[in-house]
């Protein structure tokens, strides 16, 4: 019985003075950790997708509790909303931002844009954008082989079977801006969502001169200029062959994307344009899928 | 025992169809289009402009940076323009076109055949015309020659090693030269072994080139420094860094140059431009490609100009077989599929394979089974499937820590995988983003 007595009593004993020891250490290196941190955290959607720039939600948190003032801080995921709540916990305000999303800036369908040539390696832009210009004439459009697809955490985008392009859901995206990092041709870009969702945007980024664009595909952006003449606001820039829409100044009059000679300008979820007796528009461009 | 690298290394069936073909001359077609990148390193600025008339070696492209080599027009004839064209990279990239008239060469170019032995230049002189020759490594990597020979400061070289193994399956194009040209590449031997101020030159050929050994054997006599080895087949015997442990059994260490080890290696194809350049004011403008493949009617060795259509070189050994599945610029192992007959030569082609769709085909992937052949036959002795894996996962540190920046990009991996795996495409992915790592930390 000693004996047992003899063990618990030890045991008990060290137990008590590694907890005494264990509880001096703490207080002694105690990390001072802002509470407000965790409560940030857990306000913010925990997809840890890395779309804020920070390394997870965690770091973003941490950064934003940190920050004098949320000016450059956003959360994409939960936008607006949820940087609001982050102002009320911190007793700042937080900036008004526009939504974004993201848009694929290509249309070379297999219709609009043939192909020359069978690619039969690894099934990864990246690496077939390494080994050449990609099998269509066109060496800057979209390649179909889905990194951005591979990129998104909220399953966002998907390859269309048909057209062989990626395609973005907009209920879902996020504009975390991961596809745009993925694609190794640069065609991803995030834009205002606009109102209603409504949107108008060149989408191309084939830089060659007009004639041999247009040779590999149907839909290729010429560089006319038709559209930067029309836009009454100065909000269509050309560069190297290609036209640009500026987000900031464009108003969606929809002027430009009649005049486009090869539908490269697309509207989206506007309503069917009325035809007004009297003007030059006659048709709609649409979405040539 | 013939002597070889000793870590790792395949043998693939050698199917050198055109071996021991003699190099055919091809017509110059009507116009040419000389690409101005066709070497590492930045791109030529154009020096010609539209309407220029040029001769045969009037220099066209002007080598800007360091790392850059001049480009020489191949043909006489106008500039038409600059302008982009799709190259080997199967992307259109700036070019210049000349619509060719006559054949009329720079007074300069001495254009006689008898070997010019004597020369009595100064090292520095000796750089300078190469330079000014635009000459590349002609093996394939294109690294212009002149910063190769250029020692950095605190090195010295000790031994030249000239590349005569041609390790890549199917193609013949140095071996027909070493044959038909073999007096010329050593004096090209001596004409380096002065510039870098060594006194020792050994000659590096696999003993599948049995005439090429026994016919440089024959008039090495008077060429005391220089000596010829014998090499048994093994590829990737031809990598630098495996022929100077294969030779003089030295081992280069990670990230650092051959000349660590005080060796400089050099392609013949290489030493015979440097031959022309030097003794006969000749710059690179064409080069020795072979054609060839299982369904093409005459394999051949083609001395065919910088600019002319891969097309008219496939026209000229029979047309393009029915059978063809994909068409390879450089070798089977290193080489590319081209998308389209259309790319002109360039000084890096050292062949044309045709492959019929039957072999074309990859094959699907299948799950690695852990197997380690890819480990065993890896000549820089590294792990390929652990090197996929992380770069497919873009675990960058672990990566670089496992040496992926080592990869010679032989392919003898991927090429002995039972499970088909794209090893080398991953590799070759995650190479360059460790090297882009590097690069922006050192900054």
């Amino acid at each position: 019985m000693s004996v047992l007595l003899t063990a618990v009593a030890t045991l008990g004993a060290i137990g008590a003075g590694s907890a005494a020891i264990l509880y001096m250490v703490g207080q002694k290196f105690k990390v001072e950790e802002d509470p407000r941190i965790q409560e940030v955290q857990d306000s913010l959607p925990a997809a840890n997708c890395g779309g804020c720039g920070f390394p997870g939600c965690a770091a973003f948190a941490a950064a934003c509790v940190k920050a004098e003032t949320l000016d450059n801080l956003y959360c994409p995921v939960g936008g607006q909303a949820t940087m609001d709540l982050v102002a009320g916990i911190l007793g700042q305000k937080a900036p008004v931002t526009v939504k974004k999303i993201a848009v694929v800036r290509c249309s070379g369908t297999c219709e609009n844009r043939p192909r020359t040539n069978l690619y039969d390696g690894v099934s990864n832009c990246t690496i077939a954008s390494a080994l050449y210009g990609g099998d269509t004439g066109c060496s800057f459009g979209c390649l179909g082989l889905g990194d951005c697809v591979d990129s998104c955490t909220f399953d966002a985008i998907h390859i269309n079977p048909v057209t062989m392009l990626p395609e973005v859901v907009e209920d879902k995206c996020t504009a975390c801006g991961a596809c745009v990092k993925a694609c190794p041709k640069d065609i991803i870009e995030l834009r205002k969502q606009g109102p209603k969702s409504r949107r108008i945007y060149v989408s191309c980024v084939n830089e060659e001169k007009g004639g041999v664009a247009k040779k590999s595909c149907e839909v290729a952006c010429i560089g006319c200029t038709k559209c930067q003449q029309v836009c009454p606001f100065e909000a269509i820039t050309i560069e190297n062959n290609l036209a640009y829409i500026i987000d900031d100044k464009c108003r969606l009059c929809r002027k430009c994307v009649p005049v486009c000679p090869t539908n490269s300008i697309l509207e989206l979820n506007f309503p069917p344009k009325k035809d007004k007796p009297g003007t030059q528009i006659e048709e709609t461009a649409t979405i040539k899928a | 025992m013939l002597k070889t690298f000793r870590i790792g290394g395949i043998h693939p069936k050698e199917n050198k169809i055109s071996a021991g073909k003699s190099i055919q001359n091809i017509e110059i077609p009507e116009q040419v289009i000389i690409p101005l990148s066709q070497h590492i390193g930045a791109p030529c600025q154009p020096i010609v402009k539209k309407g220029d008339k040029v001769k045969v070696g009037t220099k066209i492209g002007k080598s800007v940076g360091y790392v850059s080599a001049n480009i020489h027009s191949s043909v006489s004839g106008t500039v038409l323009k600059i302008d982009k064209a799709l190259d080997s990279s199967g992307y259109r990239r700036d070019a210049v076109f000349i619509k060719t008239e006559g054949d009329e060469w720079d007074e300069s170019i001495d254009r006689s055949n008898n070997i010019k032995r004597e020369f009595d230049l100064s090292s520095e002189k000796i750089l300078s015309k190469i330079s000014e020759a635009g000459i590349v490594g002609m093996g394939g990597a294109t690294f212009p020659t002149h910063v190769k020979l250029t020692p950095p400061p605190g090195t010295k070289p000790e031994v030249l090693i000239i590349n005569g193994v041609e390790c890549e399956p199917y193609l013949t194009s140095d071996h027909a030269l070493m044959l038909e040209k073999t007096e010329e590449i050593l004096v090209g031997t001596t004409i380096i072994m002065k510039a870098l101020k060594v006194d020792r030159a050994i000659i590096g050929i696999e003993n599948n080139k049995k005439d090429v050994i026994s016919r440089f054997r024959q008039l090495i006599k008077n060429y005391p420094n220089i000596s010829v080895e014998e090499l048994k087949v093994q590829y990737p015997q031809g990598g630098e860094k495996q022929l100077i442990d294969a030779l003089i059994r030295r081992q280069v260490p990670s990230g650092a140059l051959p000349i660590s080890v005080g060796a400089v290696v050099q392609n013949v194809g290489s030493v015979f431009a440097i031959y022309e350049a030097v003794q006969k004011n000749k710059p690179l403008f064409e080069r020795v490609v072979t054609v060839t493949g299982k369904d093409v009617k005459q394999p051949m060795n083609i001395l065919a100009r910088v600019g002319i259509p891969l097309n008219n070189l496939i026209e000229k050994t029979g047309g393009l077989p029915e059978t063809t599945g994909k068409i390879v610029s450089g070798g089977p192992m290193m080489g590319k599929a081209i998308a389209s007959v259309e790319i002109p030569v360039t000084k890096g082609t050292s062949g044309i394979l045709i492959i019929p769709t039957l072999e074309a085909k990859r094959e699907a992937m299948r799950d690695c089974i852990r197997c380690s052949k890819c480990i065993s036959v890896c000549p820089m002795g590294l792990n390929p499937t652990l090197l996929m894996n992380l770069t497919e996962f873009e675990v960058w540190d672990r990566a670089e820590t496992n040496h992926i920046t080592d990869c010679i990009e032989c392919g003898s991996c991927s090429y002995i995988c039972p499970s088909h795996r794209p090893l080398l495409d991953y590799i070759k992915l995650g190479k360059g983003r460790v090297n882009t790592i590097i690069r922006a930390r050192k900054n």
